[in-house]
């Protein structure tokens, strides 16, 4: 489905392993409800007026000195604007190092038989084509939901997740903003509770 | 035999096509020296994937033994030694002024930026419930080293900026790249293998 949002409301249900791209004005807020529990939904955001001005996941981590997503946290761009804060989360916290899903980085992390399986990035090129967003705009994505510990070892992994039927996160944008979804597929590691299921983002502006 | 050799000053950027098979290698002069780089491969699109290259060799830090790999799933450089243990990649460069001037010399854009690596720094995570971030000041010194074995054809762009998050003077940096007899792999996790493999086969 793809959402032009000049509705006053969003309320529509993403299936499992589907997208959307949604256009949310200076002030919306977008919530996004995982419906079933541990379903990471893979997200970009980008000014709808400069798709270059485009979230940047590293500087985003850098400025909050932290590594993990949650209430508080302020979506930068590689300007260093402000896209979205995230206003509200039941989850607790949100993964933005773990990047997207990709028929080929699937194939290094499981094998070639995972050459044809649907994935993220799939997803954000079918969606994002409609407003120029193609290979080279994209980028490194916030995954909701998902649970990715970094410990101070220097360790990373990718974990069963924190969330649980109905848990939702709200995000309210800074400025006009293209969210890409992707309600992630994967069915090779525990991000999605090894079964992917639908969400429901729910919009006010 | 070394090709080309070049001192990066402090709070300088330079770029360079690198061939498959040559090896780079940073130095730092100074103590808290950073070098951030972006890696762009022989497609001119297909670019180095930070998250990729941590996920698939379970590491939040680049250090020896990893490949670093591209958006597509194939091998741009391999990490073959280094004096140091622990090389900053979740930070990113700010501001990327001076990255972007080199990208664009290259016919590049603000669309191509990428998370980079921050060779020589180290910004230490908290086992607390956010994961915290700490900037560690005396990580690198002078002569400390890394160097990479590049998989394919590369367009690599180094920024010798100080670190987002130091305090510290820009420090200089050294780049030796040199065509050696043969670099073998280094002890890899199996991802690694099949993204050298899969380059090998397709574009080797």
């Amino acid at each position: 489905m793809t959402v032009t949002a000049t509705t006053v409301a969003l309320d529509t249900v993403v299936e499992a392993g589907d997208g959307a791209l949604v256009t949310v004005p200076a002030g919306g807020r977008l919530q996004i409800v995982d419906l079933h529990g541990n379903q990471a939904v893979d997200t970009l955001f980008y000014d709808a007026h400069d798709i270059d001005n485009r979230y940047s996941a590293f500087d985003t981590i850098r400025e909050q000195r932290a590594v993990f997503l949650t209430t508080g946290s302020r979506l930068v761009s590689t300007r260093r604007d402000e896209l979205a804060v995230i206003t509200d989360d039941t989850c607790g916290r949100h993964d933005t190092v773990g990047g997207a899903c990709s028929q080929e980085s699937n194939v290094i992390r499981y094998g070639e038989f995972t050459r044809h399986q649907h994935a993220c990035r799939q997803t954000f090129l079918r969606y994002g084509a409609k407003v120029g967003i193609g290979q080279r705009q994209l980028t490194h994505n916030v995954n909701f939901f998902m649970n990715v510990p970094v410990t101070s070892s220097g360790g990373l992994t990718f974990e069963d997740g924190l969330s649980a039927p109905g848990k939702y996160v709200e995000l309210t944008a800074s400025r006009d903003l293209f969210v890409l979804i992707s309600n992630c597929p994967q069915v090779n590691n525990p991000c999605n509770g090894w079964n992917p299921t639908p969400i429901q983002l729910l919009g006010w502006w | 035999m070394i090709a080309h050799a070049h001192e990066i000053p402090g709070d300088a950027a330079w770029s360079a096509p690198v061939r498959a098979g040559r090896t780079i290698t940073l130095t730092a002069l100074a103590d808290g020296a950073n070098a951030s780089m972006l890696i762009i491969g022989a497609d001119r699109l297909d670019r180095l994937n930070i998250p990729d290259t941590l996920k698939s060799q379970m590491s939040a830090r680049i250090k020896p033994g990893m490949v670093l790999m591209s958006d597509r799933g194939l091998a741009l450089a391999t990490v073959t030694a280094s004096s140091l243990d622990w090389h900053d990649c979740l930070t990113g460069a700010f501001p990327s002024r001076l990255l972007l001037l080199e990208l664009i010399k290259h016919g590049f854009g603000e669309t191509d930026l990428h998370a980079c690596i921050n060779f020589f720094s180290k910004v230490a995570v908290a086992d607390d419930p956010r994961a915290s971030l700490a900037f560690i000041p005396d990580h690198a010194h002078a002569g400390d080293t890394v160097t990479l074995r590049a998989d394919q054809d590369l367009l690599i762009f180094i920024s010798t900026a100080p670190h987002p998050l130091s305090d510290e003077p820009a420090a200089s940096v050294a780049v030796q790249l040199e065509t050696p007899a043969n670099v073998k792999d280094p002890d890899l996790r199996d991802e690694a293998v099949r993204a050298l493999r899969l380059t090998r086969e397709l574009i080797g």
